[in-house]
């Protein structure tokens, strides 16, 4: 049985070591330093949170655009909370809760009007970068240094850290989301939904609340990944993360998942996650411009799905 | 009648081809004569696809010659296959639903001048090709989408006619089509049969290969088994297909009928009522769209009704997929690849799916436990697979419909609501799934269950049921023993016989 799962994680392993050893060829040794890695992990780190909900959703058979929208509400919904002398804690739940409302507006309105979640979430991008800009005023909102600007900041390299807290956040929900999918029942109801929504429903299968649920939940994941934006800003900014989802999106597919449902890994994902990341370092520490790294990272999209497509044939 | 003088329309000798270990097609020689109507059955797995493929050029043979009227045929893809005049048509419609009758027809080889369609002449090649199916009638300006499956293949027909195919497969022609439209399929192969086409008949149904075909070529493990000709008795063929005697193909253990598990009363728009009880299988006959499908999905909570109720056990109300499942009712759908299976997944959740819980501790669910549960189902109902993490869609048809009806076991129901459950696949599955519905209502049983058949095959009804009622247009004639029943009764009521009065 397990040699099948671990086909399904070996081609986007091999992606990330075939691109990794082409970086390192061409920027040299100092590509494979712990500093180096740190910074890729740091890079990847917003990306890989809103795509461990993202592989949810796409296990599901759905998708959502909102991404970037919600992580920039969350930043707004932060800052204007650090302002109003809420404590940090309290400001990131905030931000999460207010992502979380995103998503479970968008299952709820999938659900019901049943429209197709590309439509909803398409809308809802549009609605939420408007709604973030409003509460913003179409400014950028500064705030007070707290410790949650800490959360992606390069440690001590004496410290017991290792990495920075927000690394260890990624590497604790990742597990989550990989437990939640591979051994709940939740987690199998969704790949039953993805892969075959008729099925199950004819086996019982809640599908509608369960929907709600995934969309809830991985736009919670999204907040999260607006905590690790904030952090990184140390603002509120109305007009970040434009066009993060596509990333996100591109981190499962590269990992395996299908936009038809019922399939999708969390190592596949933050695989994925991290051969961008590194195709983006790797990029600029070259110097290389930024159009070739575009370049780069499409056509490793495309390929990376097509040799899916032949692994499976 | 066929002039045995005259070289074959077309001859395949000593065909081979293997797929890893095993050998689909082993030295298979057939031959087919201009107007002759050749049936080919055999299990799943016997080599007919193959077989058919190699001819059609879906896949080349590792050795054997072809010839078609004399001359070597050696398809190098379909497309070559179809210029050489050889058509198949699949169980699955190759049609594009969008498209009009008259595109669909021409499709692939538009008459145009310059690169623009030439649509007089388009319209003149489909008339003319559905003409000869004794069809001019049909508006060719319909997009295919909208016509009946009946409706369809007469197109799909239309469009090898329209190529000028010498040689017509056609695969399973008739699985989806009901009685009436079956006989209309039969009227154009009769046709074309009398225009010289030679025709290669494959399908599961026996009775109607007898009918439909001149001769009777029985393919099992790769090889012929046998030839008989049309006149050959029933039981002949199938021990030819299985190998062995099928005697007893619809085994009767002594069944005491106990208390009512389901009762439907004054349900749907027709006020269908009835009563089903442990220990008993209860068979709906009736003609396809005649609504049996529809009652048994509204039974099951899948389509909504607006009148009635479902009494199960102590429970009354309008039933939900959820609810019913709960109370120990399960269904199995008709449409085993779009909604029976989720053919994408592996066998072991896609035969759990329906009862996670109890697989692990509190929500968790062990892949471990949920392939130890599917293992157990794999050996009692011997399907044949490599491991339960095998993706159910690459199981043969017999071995889907077994994942399907494991499932239900694994909730472990009390009634088993089918919908079709025999419906394309062969016929030693069958068998089993005849076997396995009779030791679960069987008086010996510890827990004897209740079955609800649908089944547009005749035989298989009365062979299974004790209790036999006939839809007809949306409602339920009166529950009668089916050893007071006969094929023709059945038919009579399911057709209305409004002209035997």
């Amino acid at each position: 049985m397990s040699t099948r799962r671990l086909l399904e994680t070996a081609g986007p392993l091999l992606g990330l070591l075939f691109v990794s050893s082409i970086f390192g060829f061409l920027v040299g040794p100092r590509f494979f330093a712990g500093a180096n890695l740190e910074l890729i992990a740091r890079q990847t780190a917003i990306v890989c949170t809103a795509a461990l909900g993202m592989t949810m959703v796409i296990v599901s058979g759905g998708i959502d655009l909102s991404v970037g929208s919600v992580v920039a509400l969350s930043t707004v919904v932060i800052a204007l909370m650090l302002r109003t002398d809420a404590t940090p804690l309290s400001a990131a739940v905030g931000g999460i809760g207010v992502a979380a409302l995103c998503g479970l507006a968008n299952g709820l309105l999938i659900t019901s009007l049943r429209v197709i979640p590309f439509i909803v979430t398409l809308g809802m991008m549009i609605l939420v970068r408007g709604a973030a800009k409003g509460m913003a005023d179409e400014r950028r909102i500064e705030t007070p240094t707290t410790w949650l600007n800490d959360l992606l900041r390069t440690v001590d390299p004496d410290s017991a850290m290792i990495v920075p807290s927000g690394i260890w956040i990624v590497i604790a929900l990742g597990l989550l989301v990989a437990g939640t999918l591979g051994y709940t029942r939740f987690g199998r109801h969704l790949f039953s939904i993805g892969s075959n929504e008729r099925t199950a429903r004819l086996c019982g299968v809640a599908v509608e609340r369960t929907k709600i649920a995934v969309y809830t939940v991985s736009a919670a994941l999204t907040g999260v990944a607006g905590v690790l934006q904030f952090s990184r800003l140390s603002v509120g900014d109305p007009t970040v993360a434009d066009g993060l989802e596509l990333d996100v999106i591109a981190a499962v597919i590269i990992g395996g998942g299908s936009l038809a449902g019922g399939r999708g890994t969390v190592l596949g994902t933050v695989l994925g996650a991290c051969t961008m990341a590194v195709i983006e370092i790797g990029c600029s520490q070259r110097g290389l411009p930024n159009w070739v790294q575009q370049i780069v990272t499409g056509a490793i999209i495309v390929l990376a799905v097509a040799l899916d497509r032949w692994r499976n044939r | 009648m066929v002039d045995t003088l005259a070289p074959p329309r077309f001859a395949m000798r000593e065909i081979r081809k293997a797929f890893g270990a095993t050998r689909a097609v082993d030295g298979i020689d057939l031959s087919v004569t201009a107007g002759e109507v050749c049936a080919l059955v055999g299990q799943n797995g016997a080599g007919k696809s193959t077989l058919m493929s190699i001819l059609s050029g879906a896949i080349a043979p590792d050795a054997g010659t072809m010839r078609l009227d004399g001359e070597a045929y050696q398809p190098r893809h379909p497309l070559d296959a179809r210029r050489s005049g050889v058509a198949m048509i699949y169980q699955e419609l190759s049609l594009a639903p969008h498209l009009t009758v008259m595109e669909n027809v021409v499709l692939g080889m538009e008459p145009s001048r310059g690169g623009l369609v030439r649509w007089s002449e388009v319209r003149r090649t489909a008339r003319a090709a559905l003409a000869r199916l004794g069809h001019g009638e049909m508006a060719l300006d319909t997009p295919v989408g909208e016509l009946s499956v009946a409706g369809q293949q007469i197109v799909e027909v239309a469009r090898a006619l329209a190529v000028g195919c010498r040689v017509l497969v056609m695969d399973e022609p008739t699985s989806s089509l009901g009685r009436e439209d079956t006989r209309r399929l039969f009227e154009v192969i009769a046709q074309l049969r009398r225009e010289g086409h030679a025709i290669v008949y494959i399908s599961h149904f026996i009775e109607e290969v007898k009918e439909v075909a001149d001769r009777i070529v029985v393919l099992r493990d790769g090889r012929v088994a046998g030839e008989t000709g049309s006149a050959a008795p029933s039981s002949e063929i199938v021990t030819l297909m299985v190998g062995r005697d099928v005697d007893d193909l619809y085994p009767r253990s002594r069944r005491d009928r106990g208390e009512a598990l389901l009762d439907v009363d004054a349900f749907g728009p027709a006020s269908v009522s009835f009563r089903l009880h442990r220990g008993e299988i209860f068979g709906i006959a009736g003609l396809l769209g005649a609504g049996r499908t529809r009652l048994l999905r509204s039974v099951f909570g899948l389509e909504p009704v607006q009148h009635g109720r479902v009494r199960v056990g102590a429970w009354t109300g309008r039933p939900t997929p959820r609810v019913q499942l709960s109370k120990g009712v399960g269904m199995l759908s008709e449409d085993r690849k779009g909604e029976g299976l989720a053919v994408g997944l592996p066998i072991s959740h896609n035969l759990t799916m329906s009862r996670l819980e109890g697989l692990g501790p509190g929500p968790l669910v062990l892949p471990s436990r949920q392939d130890a549960a599917a293992l157990t189902w794999i050996q009692r109902l011997a399907i044949r697979c490599s491991d339960p993490e095998q993706p159910v869609g690459e199981l043969s048809g017999g071995n889907q419909q077994k994942v399907a009806l494991a499932r239900l076991l694994h909730h472990d129901v009390d009634v088993l609501v089918l919908d079709e459950p025999t419906r394309g696949i062969d016929v030693g599955s069958k068998a089993q799934i005849y076997a396995l519905l009779d030791q679960l209502v069987a008086a010996a049983a510890a827990r004897p269950r209740a079955v609800l058949l649908v089944s547009s095959y005749l035989p298989e009804l009365l062979g299974l049921c004790d209790r036999i009622a006939v839809m007809r247009r949306g409602s339920l004639g009166p529950a009668r023993p089916a050893s007071a029943l006969d094929e023709h009764q059945l038919m009579m009521d399911a057709t209305g016989a409004e002209d035997a009065a």
